[in-house]
């Protein structure tokens, strides 16, 4: 069996904003539109996802919270509606999703032999996340493969930004080290905003782009920063520095998606793909891409 | 002019070992027994409204007030989904959702309803009213956590619902959901074997449990920040909790407070406590921090001369 390997990385961010402006058919709330710069970024992304060859997506959400170690899907089929907490009024998604229950308890078993504690998720009643359907959602509107959901360990809460690192790194490794064993090939996505200072206060059309811009700048200034550094390939340093971005920003990198997806692809030197950046509800969002394959790999923005 | 009708208060963790698996350990059970005191003393109660505040509902855009007339889903929780599902279908008082949304507005805050069907209700108002109200006798109101609330806006929440609930001619029951201490073992345990995560954790769980036995709440309202500070995991701003409870039922130190239960839950700290107001007192502290009455937002202060 040939070896597997991960084949892009995303990062993906899950505002609701983006699949409810959007208007698929399985969301219940109606929209005018609004945040193109993102939303055409996440379609020129879906287009390129359509050209690679790949069986699995391994989604890192910050929306299925766990503090008892790291939890992973664990059964086939997962059919209901999924409505957010925040944002009732623009989401409430009915999804039907198929999972790579193979795969995953692959990645639960190669976590637990490195030392992580971890878990298996399968009680039928439980609903998948919004952060995981909005980012999936939004690369593969199809829902034509199938999914591995790995919840967020939230030790930084525990902790400190640095141990929540050290933890995502050492997930991300094993988690490589899995798709490696399965013969598979993965798209990787780690979904969450850069900066995720929210306004607190809607405006009575949530599409109304008048109203949108980022919280403060300062907010703006680091996810350049951050940006800058993907742009230039420097992503050990994007990890090195993460813990100081986070408590800034208090960015929802927080929970470890960006560190753990950078880790399982050995923190690449190489110029991330940029899809475009909007803010959404004042929070910083970033779309971008990481092509180990040189020959398609693009200047996108 | 006499103030709203709150016949007493309770104060209960969210965690849902004692809706799932009481017979666990021991400590799973007097927890469950303790929820099942309170529930006698509501149904004997002539109470007409549950309000219900959870620290394990967030919200960002405002203060958010369950208002479907029936919500109805099976919940199943993000850590500890391996012990089972719970089916609930509940009662809501629609009519006073309206009006506490309203009386928030009119101090300044901002507040909407939800009434969507799906909507996930969270761990910890599922299990107190499943335990609390197994049968829906009573309807009930669930209002959210703002993350990024502080004490200002958690007191004239607090407010709000004291509003509400005069205006309504309720005779309420305020349930506060939360735990002492928040950290959690990271690890899968025996839960006969569970225990307050730290002897500082368990110490200060005690030190706050006198005072709710002495019916002081509102000296645990003017010592949250100490309390965050010790012994709260910090993923919110402040522990609130105490600041609503204590602004909704009136801002004093004058209940018979009755602690039913104390007992680790998976590490921290869950108690199951009553306070109905009386009319003796441990004595009034004087407090130096502004009583507010109306929520005006942010206040900036670089544009005050300070620079």
């Amino acid at each position: 069996m040939a070896k597997g390997e991960i084949v892009l990385g995303c990062l993906a961010p899950h505002p609701p904003h983006v699949v409810y402006a959007e208007n698929p058919e399985q969301n219940e709330a109606f929209s005018e539109g609004g945040w193109e710069t993102l939303r055409w970024g996440y379609n020129r992304l879906a287009r390129k996802l359509k050209t690679i060859d790949y069986d699995a997506m391994v989604i890192f959400t910050p929306h299925w919270q766990t503090y008892i170690g790291t939890h992973f899907l664990g059964l086939p089929e997962f059919k209901s509606k999924s409505v957010d907490p925040v944002f009732p009024n623009i989401f409430r998604f009915n999804y039907d999703i198929s999972v790579d229950v193979d795969l995953a308890e692959k990645m639960c078993k190669v976590a637990g032999e490195s030392g992580i504690v971890t878990k298996m998720m399968r009680n039928p009643d439980f609903r998948i996340d919004y952060g995981t359907i909005t980012s999936c959602h939004m690369l593969n509107p199809e829902w034509d493969r199938p999914l591995v959901t790995i919840s967020s360990n939230r030790n930084a809460h525990y902790y400190s930004p640095e141990v929540m690192n050290e933890q995502a790194s050492a997930l991300g490794e094993a988690c490589a080290k899995a798709i490696e064993e399965s013969g598979k090939k993965v798209v990787l996505i780690s979904s969450h905003s850069l900066s995720h200072r929210h306004f607190v206060t809607e405006s009575p059309l949530p599409e109304d782009m008048s109203r949108e811009h980022i919280y403060n700048h300062s907010q703006y200034v680091w996810d350049m920063k951050l940006v800058d550094l993907m742009r230039e390939g420097k992503m050990r340093e994007v990890i090195d520095i993460m813990p100081e971005f986070t408590e800034q920003t208090i960015a929802e990198t927080e929970a470890g998606g960006l560190t753990w997806m950078m880790a399982a692809m050995g923190y690449p030197d190489y110029p991330a793909e940029i899809y475009g950046y909007q803010s959404v509800i004042g929070t910083g969002n970033l779309i971008a891409a990481w092509d180990p394959m040189e020959a398609t790999r693009e200047v996108v923005l | 002019m006499t103030g709203p009708d709150i016949l007493f208060g309770v104060y209960c963790p969210p965690h849902p070992q004692p809706l799932l698996s009481p017979e666990a350990s021991d400590g799973y059970g007097k927890l469950r027994d303790a929820f099942e005191t309170c529930r006698k003393r509501i149904e004997e109660s002539e109470a007409d409204l549950i309000l219900v505040y959870s620290t394990t509902w967030p919200s960002i855009i405002g203060h958010q007030i369950q208002a479907h007339p029936e919500p109805e889903w099976v919940h199943v929780d993000d850590d500890f989904h391996f012990l089972g599902s719970m089916p609930y279908k509940f009662r809501m008082d629609v009519e006073f959702a309206e009006a506490f949304r309203d009386a928030a507005e009119s101090r300044g805050l901002q507040s909407r309803t939800v009434a969507y069907d799906g909507f996930p209700i969270d761990t910890g108002s599922v299990v107190a009213l499943k335990l609390l109200n197994p049968e829906n006798r009573i309807p009930a109101c669930i209002v959210s956590s703002n993350m990024y609330a502080n004490r200002a806006e958690t007191i004239v929440l607090g407010k709000s619902a004291r509003d509400a609930i005069q205006e309504q001619g309720k005779k309420a029951v305020v349930v506060v959901v939360s735990s002492l201490s928040n950290r959690m073992f990271t690890e899968h345990i025996d839960p006969t074997e569970d225990g307050i995560h730290s002897a500082k954790d368990d110490e200060w769980n005690r030190k706050i449990l006198e005072f709710f036995d002495d019916g002081r709440l509102e000296d645990l309202s003017q010592l949250s920040r100490e309390i965050h500070g010790q012994i709260r995991v910090q993923k919110v701003v402040a522990y609130k909790p105490a600041w609503w409870m204590s602004a909704t039922m009136g801002q004093h130190n004058n209940y018979t407070g009755e602690v039913l239960a104390y007992e680790a839950l998976h590490g921290s700290g869950g108690a199951v406590v009553m306070l109905t107001p009386a009319s003796g007192s441990v004595g009034d502290k004087e407090f130096d921090e502004d009583d507010v009455e109306h929520y005006h937002g942010d206040r900036g202060v670089l544009d005050k001369g300070a620079l």
